[in-house]
This record gives C-alpha cells, sequence and structure tokens, in this order.
C-alpha cells in the first residue's frame, strides 16, 4: 500500500497541472484555446455553435488527453526506473496502473472544469452542459487509458512513435467519442452509459497491456 | 536473512543476430565477489542484465537467492530534483536513508542540487546511495567505476568488500582494475571474433 502511495505522489508531482517537470499546463490550455477559438473559425450564429459546441469539446478533451504521451512512460524506461523497480518486485503493471490514475487526476478533474467556461464561449445551454460533464466524467478514464496504452505501445520507438501514436488513436477513440459526443445529439443517458462501459473496458486492460508493452521494450 | 546464492548455469546471450557468449557457468555462494572483464562489446552488460532476471537469455539458466541491487548507466533518479529528494523516493520505497551513506559517499553537501547539475562522478556516487539504501543481498555494479576519482574508487572498493565481508554477493563488470580480497575474475571472450575466424 505504501508502494502504492509513493509511487503515485511521484506520478502527480510530475503530472498535475504547475508541476515543475515539463509543460503540465498545455493540456488545460490547449482546451480552452479549442473553446475560445472555435467560433472565430465557423462564425459566431448561435445555431452552429450550440449544435457542434459539444462535440467539439469532446474533440478538444481526447486532444487534450494524448497531448502528454511522450512524457508519461518512455523517460522512466529510459532513465532505468522500470528496472529498479522489477529488480524491487514492483510489477510494470502496479506502475502502469498508477500512472494510469494519475494520468487522469492530471487531466480529467480539470478539463471538466474547463469545460464549464468553454461551454459559455460555445453557447452551450444549460441542460445540454450537464449532458458534457457527464458524458466526460464518464469518458476521461477512458480516453486517459488510451493515452497510456498508447505511450506504453511506443514506448522503446526512438523514432516514428509520434506518427504511430497518432495512427493508433484513431481507432481507439473512435467508440468513446461516437458514444461521448453521441449522447448529446440524443440527449440519452445511454450514450452515456456506454461510454462509461467502454471507458470500463479501457481501464482494465490499460495495466495489462501497458505493463506487457514495457516488458516485451525492455528485451529489445 | 537467508543464505544468498547466485547460480548461473550453461548460460548464452544473444543480441541480434550475434552470439555474444555460449556456455557460461557461474556459482556464487553467500561471501563471493566476481569481477566480470572483457573488451567492450563481448557482453559485460547483457551478462549483468540477464544476471538481474531483466533480460531473457538465449539459452542457460539463473538461479537467484536474495533480492538484487542494480547500478548501470541509467541511474533512476529524477534529473529535475534535488539529489536528496530524489533519493528519497527510493527511500521511501526501501525504507529509510542512511545519513551515515551519504557522507561515507561525499553527497552530503549535494542535497539541494538538482540530478542534472551533477558531474557524471557525482551521479555514480548517486546511484551508489541509492544501491546502499536498497539493502540488497546481491549487488550487480556495471561500470561502476566510470568517472570516479581516485579516492572515490577506493571507496568503493571498501564497500564492495564490506559488502562481500557481511554475507552479500558481488557481481562488478568493468575493464578498471578492482582490488577486493577473494574476488573471482571472469574474462568474457571475444567470442564474436573467434567465430568468424
Amino acid at each position: 500500500m505504501s508502494t502504492i502511495r509513493t509511487l503515485l505522489l511521484r506520478d502527480l508531482a510530475q503530472l498535475l497541472p504547475g508541476a515543475r517537470k515539463g509543460n503540465t499546463l498545455l493540456p488545460l490550455l490547449f482546451f480552452l484555446a479549442v473553446a475560445m477559438l472555435y467560433p472565430f473559425a465557423v462564425g459566431p450564429s448561435p445555431n452552429v455553435l450550440a449544435a457542434t459546441g459539444g462535440g467539439v469539446i469532446w474533440v478538444a478533451a481526447l486532444l487534450a488527453a494524448i497531448l502528454p504521451l511522450d512524457r508519461l512512460l518512455s523517460p522512466d524506461l529510459e532513465n532505468g526506473f522500470f528496472d529498479q523497480w522489477a529488480l524491487r518486485g514492483i510489477a510494470e503493471e502496479v506502475v502502469v496502473a498508477v500512472r494510469l490514475l494519475a494520468h487522469w487526476l492530471s487531466f480529467g478533474p480539470f478539463l471538466m472544469l474547463a469545460a464549464l467556461p468553454a461551454s459559455a464561449l460555445l453557447g452551450i445551454d444549460a441542460a445540454t452542459l450537464q449532458t458534457v460533464e457527464l458524458g466526460l466524467l464518464a469518458g476521461t478514464p477512458g480516453l486517459a487509458a488510451i493515452g497510456i496504452i498508447i505511450a506504453a505501445v511506443t514506448v522503446g520507438l526512438r523514432s516514428g512513435g509520434a506518427a504511430l501514436s497518432g495512427l493508433l488513436v484513431i481507432p481507439l477513440a473512435v467508440p468513446l467519442l461516437v458514444f461521448g459526443a453521441g449522447s448529446l445529439s440524443t440527449g440519452g443517458e445511454g450514450g452515456i452509459a456506454l461510454t462509461a462501459a467502454i471507458s470500463l473496458v479501457l481501464v482494465a486492460i490499460a495495466p495489462f497491456a501497458g505493463g506487457a508493452a514495457i516488458r516485451a521494450a525492455r528485451e529489445g | 536473512m537467508e543464505a544468498s546464492r547466485l547460480i548461473v548455469d550453461d548460460l548464452a546471450c544473444r543480441r541480434g543476430e550475434r552470439l555474444l557468449f555460449r556456455g557460461l557457468s557461474l556459482n556464487l555462494d553467500a561471501g563471493a565477489a566476481c569481477h566480470v572483464t572483457g573488451a567492450n562489446g563481448t557482453g559485460k552488460s547483457s551478462l549483468i542484465r540477464i544476471l538481474a532476471g531483466l533480460l531473457r537469455p538465449y539459452a542457460g539458466t539463473v538461479e537467484r537467492a536474495g533480492s538484487v541491487a542494480l547500478i548501470d548507466q541509467s541511474l533512476a533518479l529524477d534529473e529535475h530534483l534535488p539529489l536528496g529528494r530524489a533519493l528519497a523516493f527510493w527511500a521511501g520505497l526501501d525504507g529509510a536513508v542512511d545519513a551515515a551513506n551519504l557522507e561515507t559517499l561525499g553527497l552530503a553537501d549535494l542535497l539541494d542540487v538538482p540530478v542534472r547539475y551533477l558531474s557524471t562522478g557525482q551521479r555514480k556516487r548517486a546511484a551508489l546511495a541509492r544501491l546502499l539504501g536498497q539493502n540488497a543481498q546481491i549487488w550487480l555494479l556495471d561500470e561502476p567505476l566510470n568517472g570516479l576519482d581516485r579516492d572515490a574508487v577506493a571507496m568503493v572498493q571498501t564497500l564492495v568488500a564490506q559488502h562481500v565481508a557481511g554475507g552479500g554477493i558481488a557481481v562488478v563488470a568493468s575493464h578498471q582494475q578492482i582490488a577486493v580480497p577473494g574476488m573471482a575474475v571472469l574474462h568474457l571472450p571475444d567470442f564474436t571474433r573467434e567465430l568468424v575466424r
């Protein structure tokens, strides 16, 4: 238990917005920037904005979740942290699960907060905002899991990792966006429930997929 | 404390298309030390990683009894953190950090310095501090003397000698001389060259 706490505290110190290392504020600012710029791009017509704004929040959330991909796992593999954890009998799965939690904590709740000003900028009404917030609550863990899985799969690739990450995001993120953003047009809880189900599946497989990928990368 | 052992039987290591060594056997009981020598590229680092269980051998078995600590090229300390806090992370996993160790290693004055500002030799000392904090029975050291000054080399030799005298096992891969009483030498032949011939 204290192992998990020690790992989580280190991860949070590195990933939470405002942490010293890296551009931890970037996903949040990126999310707000998209919400701010979108009306300029499609025009200020309230009808268009209200109809498409929720979807834009979802796409912005997805992109914000995968922005820190390259520093989620690979620095720790290169610097020998995973070797040292393995020697101490700390399984890669545990490390990845903790990292997944830290990754979600570092953007999920903040995106849900940032969705409030974003919805104002996009002219989204209160009922839609509620669906968006519930959808984000259900979907962001899945987005975090996608980020972790991709970071783990591309962890050993020195070049070309970015291109592969971009390709891998598309099929993995489609179901979440279909049901997450789709819940906006149907206004239904069914979409959110399905989003939550997909999230759960992704969160459940992420530690094992990630652990296996990291062990494979170490052998290389 | 259970007696530590490290038994290697008929080990072979292949990296890519090249067979680095084969038929390597080693039997280290508690209190044994082994110096692995050999030219660059003969598989010293690979052997250390296989012994640590981080690399799968191409053939053969490794049997370990006892906890393992490793020093290799990667420091496994957060570069942006002050040394004290970077070491405190491992102390949190391994148990309390021993201030006397830091004094021995000459790191006591460097605890406020971010890891990325440390010199090569200071980084090696920091890795040794992590190693000592782990209290492991089997030490696997890959080039631990690189970048160390003469005093520090003597200190590492003393540390290894003390560890071995205390019933530990040490395997040191280094192209430098290392003087530890009773240390066996394992020379990795330049197998690839022989094969070509």
